[in-house]
């Protein structure tokens, strides 16, 4: 098995410094619908100043570099072993480099690592085979600030009139949408996920946001509260940074599982604006970077 | 836009308006969950006894946050091993976490305002009054750019806190910010968190 240290090593400069292009124009396209000399649009346009400095020089769109989640997509044959050694020998290169912040904190005797290696799970990484022979490795990088302001309800709330529906569902994401404010990093991108267990519900809300901006849930029923959340959310004018301003959530990517009879869990992962995920393939010949 | 140079008067302070942009230059040092905590528990409460460099670090401290600010900011430092620091990245962090701490810490160390985002809640709003102070909304996320306002970096105190947890002394020129929290009492976050709940309700409802 060959070693691909380097190449993960440019996924992760790329992730932290290059925003993809599908996050960078829309947030291109929300400029122009704020009030001219507001907070709101000068937040936007600062934002839009900072993504392309970060690409040039290299350095860290948001100085948050975030929990690394990575998701490998490896072919028969490789070593899991060996893959998870080269990405955390990958991510104390990246943090000398400065590509990432330490950011692995013990939280029982309050130590930074100093290399953003903790325990078996910082960084987080999920493997998968695959058939065929190419391996794929995604990256996710989510700070600190969006992930305080995740939420998970268990259906029926009766504080916000929730039943155990998609109406229901609807209505607790839009309270997770007022009590973020601005506090995540607006305009945001929900990651929702509908069922599963406490823990595999938060994990699935993540997991869809790896998905394209643009690109909807495959379930009509699904596809059609997405579209309804992000207008509705827009309406409550929470507006970028939270100064008040009309983007506030450029887009909600829903799943759905399945979940036992006596759970009803929907779980709300916020992402900024920031929003970095990168993907590096190696097929024999070629290493292609999304 | 107005540039503002720290340290800050209060007359200057009693002169700025929630939505006003205004640049910051001079000295200012970050802060922020650990260093708050510290602050509180070391100084103002006095439940914990100072250790090692704690004294050395307060008088230092009193000397540099007279009349400036405090900059709710875990950066990406470069140059540790050769400690030829440099801001490679540095936005702001979520300030809400430091509500607790934060109203003492303006009052104990004659701070005149606060970097963060995402705004902070009525006991630092009161602090602010009663200061005078305001806080200064800095835009989250915006870590290269406002990086390059950093023009040195004057040294570091209590890095064993980690890097992003330490006290970086900085000096910034026309650092850009937005006053949401002034010292007259008025909040943009309790004005928007107050709209945007009404217009939740109407929502729920339908």
């Amino acid at each position: 098995m060959r070693d691909i240290t380097k190449e993960i090593l440019e996924l992760i400069r790329r992730t932290s410094s290059s925003l993809p292009t599908d996050v960078e124009k829309r947030l291109r396209d929300s400029v122009e619908k704020e009030e001219p000399g507001s907070a709101a649009r000068g937040a936007l346009e600062t934002i839009m100043k900072n993504i392309e400095l970060s690409r040039a020089n290299s350095t860290p769109i948001c100085q948050d570099t975030g929990t690394p989640i990575f998701y490998v997509h490896y072919p028969t044959g490789w070593s899991t072993i060996k893959l998870k050694e080269q990405i955390r020998a990958a991510m104390v290169e990246a943090t000398k480099k400065s590509y990432m912040r330490p950011n692995a904190v013990d939280a029982v005797y309050d130590k930074n690592s100093g290399n953003n290696l903790g325990g078996d799970d910082f960084p987080y990484i999920h493997f998968e085979e695959v058939e065929g022979d190419e391996l794929a490795i995604e990256l996710m990088l989510k700070g600190g600030g969006c992930e305080n302001v995740g939420r998970q309800y268990s259906l029926p709330d009766n504080s916000l009139g929730a039943g155990r529906d998609l109406a229901g569902v609807r209505k607790v994401v839009l309270d997770a949408v007022q009590k973020a404010q601005g506090q995540g990093c607006a305009p945001g991108i929900l990651g929702v996920a509908i069922g599963g267990d406490r823990g595999s519900s938060y994990v699935k809300s993540k997991e869809v946001l790896l998905s394209k901006l643009g690109e909807h849930s495959a379930d009509p029923n699904l596809a059609k509260l997405e579209e309804q959340l992000t207008k509705e959310s827009n309406e409550m004018e929470i507006g970028p940074m939270g100064f008040g301003g009309k983007t506030t959530v450029l887009e909600t990517k829903i799943v759905g599982l399945h979940r036992l009879p006596a759970s009803y869990f929907v779980s709300i992962s916020y992402m900024c604006w920031a929003y970095r995920r990168r993907k590096l393939t190696i097929k024999k010949n070629e290493t292609i970077f999304e | 836009m107005k540039n503002i140079t720290m340290p800050i008067s209060d007359d200057v302070i009693r002169s700025l308006k929630v939505g006003e942009p205004v640049t910051l230059s001079g000295v200012m040092v970050t802060g922020r969950d650990t260093v708050h905590k510290w602050m509180m528990e070391t100084f103002i409460k006095k439940t914990r006894a100072p250790q090692g460099d704690d004294m050395q670090v307060y008088e230092e401290l009193k000397k540099l946050l007279n009349g400036s600010v405090i900059y709710h900011c875990g950066p990406v430092v470069s140059g540790l091993d050769t400690k030829d620091y440099k801001f490679v990245a540095a936005g702001p962090t979520t300030s809400i976490r430091e509500e607790p701490y934060q109203a003492d810490v303006m009052k104990h160390f004659n701070l005149k305002g606060v970097i963060g985002k995402g705004g902070m809640g009525p006991k630092t709003l009161k602090g602010c009054q009663d200061a005078p102070g305001v806080y200064f909304h800095a835009i989250g996320g915006a870590a290269s750019f406002l990086a390059q306002t950093v023009t040195k970096v004057r040294g570091v105190f209590k890095l064993d806190f980690g890097v992003p947890e330490a006290m970086w002394v900085i000096e910034v020129k026309e650092f850009p910010v937005v006053v949401t929290m002034d010292a007259h009492g008025n909040s943009q976050h309790a004005v928007v968190d107050a709209s945007s709940k009404k217009v939740l309700e109407e929502l729920l409802a339908r």
